[in-house]
């Protein structure tokens, strides 16, 4: 029975020691290769600008009425594209799993006694680091042009608890996009629902102001709960049952993408 | 584990992709410490015996013992034993090539100091101490491989697999290869091999078999292997067609190559035949151009054995 614990132990810690490796290797690969970091950091800023500067205007005067302008607007959206910044940020995660799958070095790995998921899990740490830096530079630029939360010190851990479990979350789904996806082109596309869906949600108007059909895929989608759960902690506004719904979303997500990732990663490599 | 207990043993192995039989039952026996090549053309089954043997994928029938472990109960045991080079390049190219060797190491769990006293020994060992500090995806074709091979060495391992290792080099890093792979040898390591190119398995191979449409159709010694091969040939070449005509009729039973102005004149290598061959063109008074004497090689055998004209892609260099 000892030996058996030891066994487990040692296993465990080999896992452990061999993710800290594989999370080395990842985080060299996003140094030597920034043009991708830059450029899915870039993509959520400038949708960002697009919507405070050219449609904030009026949709301002649309979400607050006579007293709304740019500054509301810029309130209301900057929850959603923190969010987008998240949807921008994995598609780089499928890029380098897919990057990764298509040359040799993972077959190598596979014929090495190493623990097999530390493959994934270097990816997935990886992703998480670049994805909260991402999302640290937007916000940056939201607080230079004006956004103003209301949030207190408990608020902020919140957010950034709920951030890293949103993150993490889509990380794993796209973990296992970036695995499904025949090439790396195949995985550069394969994320592009992720960066629209904040758009057929609460993210940009009010989904009340939406078409029937619409409005009911918005309301029940996954990016409206983590919208309102985001824009509840930073502005202050009701969140109601949307916390749960969140949690309950990114829980889905994150073992659903975690089981399919290991599914796919240990199915024999026939490439 | 005796050392009496060969490095790798297959019986019967078997694997199908669908209806698709790409191995169809072959038996493998491969003693420590020696250097065994599997010989055959593209899609003979030559990678998939090595990824069989390496873990990579499983069998569909039949069993294979590596380094003393099952490879489908005990894959773990078997990859802690084995060094793997591919096919296609299985190096970090955004990492430098002492990254690439520390990576290694660290998954071996050698520690930091050892680690990165392996890594500068194997970059020593492998001549890549200036390109060590540079990223892989600048090296050129034989440095990535001679990378490759050292990144397979960081473990130690007793069985290595080495998937065409030469394929696609210049001529000077090839033969620089086959000596690394001979000092490996000399440390005691076995290696499996394989190879389209005869030449190379002749150089290397303590015993070749030639695997042909997922069947191994000979194995031997490369000495073995040419020796059923019944003789070689005798080469004449002509400076005019109506020698090569002339020379044709009063030999009978050769192959001609009209365009070449040449001859091939079954041989069986002893001197005696040498001379009646001479006396008979010196009968019908031919004019002969030069004459060269070839003695079977693994080339003669493989076509031999396989009955694989050479437009298929058999290539001998």
């Amino acid at each position: 029975m000892s030996t058996m614990t030891s066994t487990v132990d040692k296993s465990m810690m080999y896992a452990l020691t061999d993710s800290a490796t594989m999370l080395r290797r990842n985080l060299k690969r996003m140094l030597r290769y920034p043009s991708m970091t830059v450029l899915l950091i870039g993509m959520p800023i400038v949708f960002l600008l697009l919507f405070v500067y050219v449609f904030g205007g009026a949709l301002g005067a649309g979400i607050g009425g006579a007293a709304g302008g740019r500054a509301e607007y810029l309130d209301y959206v900057t929850p959603a594209i923190i969010l987008m910044t998240i949807s921008s940020a994995v598609q780089g995660t499928s890029i380098s799993v897919a990057m990764d799958m298509t040359e040799g070095i993972v077959d190598r790995f596979r014929t090495m006694a190493i623990a097999r998921v530390s493959v994934l899990t270097g990816h997935v740490v990886g992703s998480l680091i670049q994805t909260m830096l991402a999302i640290t530079a937007v916000l940056g630029v939201a607080l230079a042009i004006g956004f103003r939360p209301s949030a207190g010190v408990g608020d902020w851990l919140a957010v950034v608890g709920v951030l890293v479990m949103m993150a993490f979350a889509f990380i794993w789904l796209s973990v296992a996009l970036g695995l499904a996806s025949k090439s790396v082109e195949a995985a550069s596309n394969v994320g592009m629902p992720l960066v629209l869906l904040p758009f057929l949600g609460s993210g940009f108007v009010p989904t009340d102001s939406m078409p029937m059909v619409l409005r009911w895929f918005a309301e029940y989608q996954p990016f409206t709960p983590l919208i309102e759960t985001l824009r509840g902690l930073l502005m202050g506004t009701p969140i109601g049952n949307n916390a749960a719904i969140a949690v309950g979303w990114c829980v889905v997500i994150a073992l659903g993408g975690y089981l399919w990732s290991t599914k796919l990663f240990n199915r024999e490599s026939s490439r | 584990m005796t050392t009496s207990q060969p490095a790798i043993t297959a019986t019967g192995l078997r694997k199908s992709f669908g209806e698709h039989v790409v191995l169809d039952g072959i038996d493998l026996r491969v003693p420590r410490g020696t250097v065994f090549s599997l010989l055959g053309a593209n899609g003979a089954g030559k990678t998939t015996t090595v990824k069989i043997l390496s873990t990579l994928i499983g069998a569909t029938g039949g069993a294979a013992v590596v380094a003393g472990h099952d490879v489908a109960a005990d894959p773990d045991a078997v990859r802690a034993a084995i060094g793997v080079t591919g096919q296609f390049s299985a190096v970090d190219n955004l990492l430098t090539g002492q990254e690439n060797l520390i990576l290694m190491a660290d998954l071996h769990h050698l520690g930091r100091a050892a680690g990165r006293r392996r890594a500068a020994e194997l970059l020593e060992q492998f001549d890549l101490v200036e390109a060590g500090k540079k990223t892989a995806s600048t090296y050129s074709g034989g440095m990535r491989r001679r990378l490759d091979l050292a990144m397979t060495l960081v473990g130690s391992p007793q069985v290595i697999f080495l998937d065409e290792p030469t394929t696609g080099l210049d001529p000077r890093s090839r033969r620089g290869m086959w000596q690394i792979v001979r000092d490996l040898v000399a440390g005691g390591v076995t290696i499996f091999l394989t190879t389209q190119y005869l030449e190379e398995a002749d150089e290397l191979a303590d015993r070749i078999a030639v695997l042909e449409h997922g069947r191994i159709v000979a194995e031997g010694t490369a000495d073995e292997l040419k020796r059923r091969i019944p003789g070689g040939h005798v080469l004449l070449r002509f400076a005019e067609v109506r020698d090569l005509e002339s020379a044709a009729r009063a030999l009978g039973q050769v192959s001609r190559d009209s365009e070449a102005l040449d001859l091939r004149v079954p041989h069986d290598g002893s001197l005696r035949s040498l001379k009646a061959l001479l006396d008979r063109l010196d009968g019908a008074s031919v004019e002969v151009d030069s004459l060269s004497v070839h003695t079977p090689d693994l080339d003669d055998v493989f076509l031999a054995l396989t009955g694989n004209p050479k437009n298929e892609k058999v290539t001998s260099r």
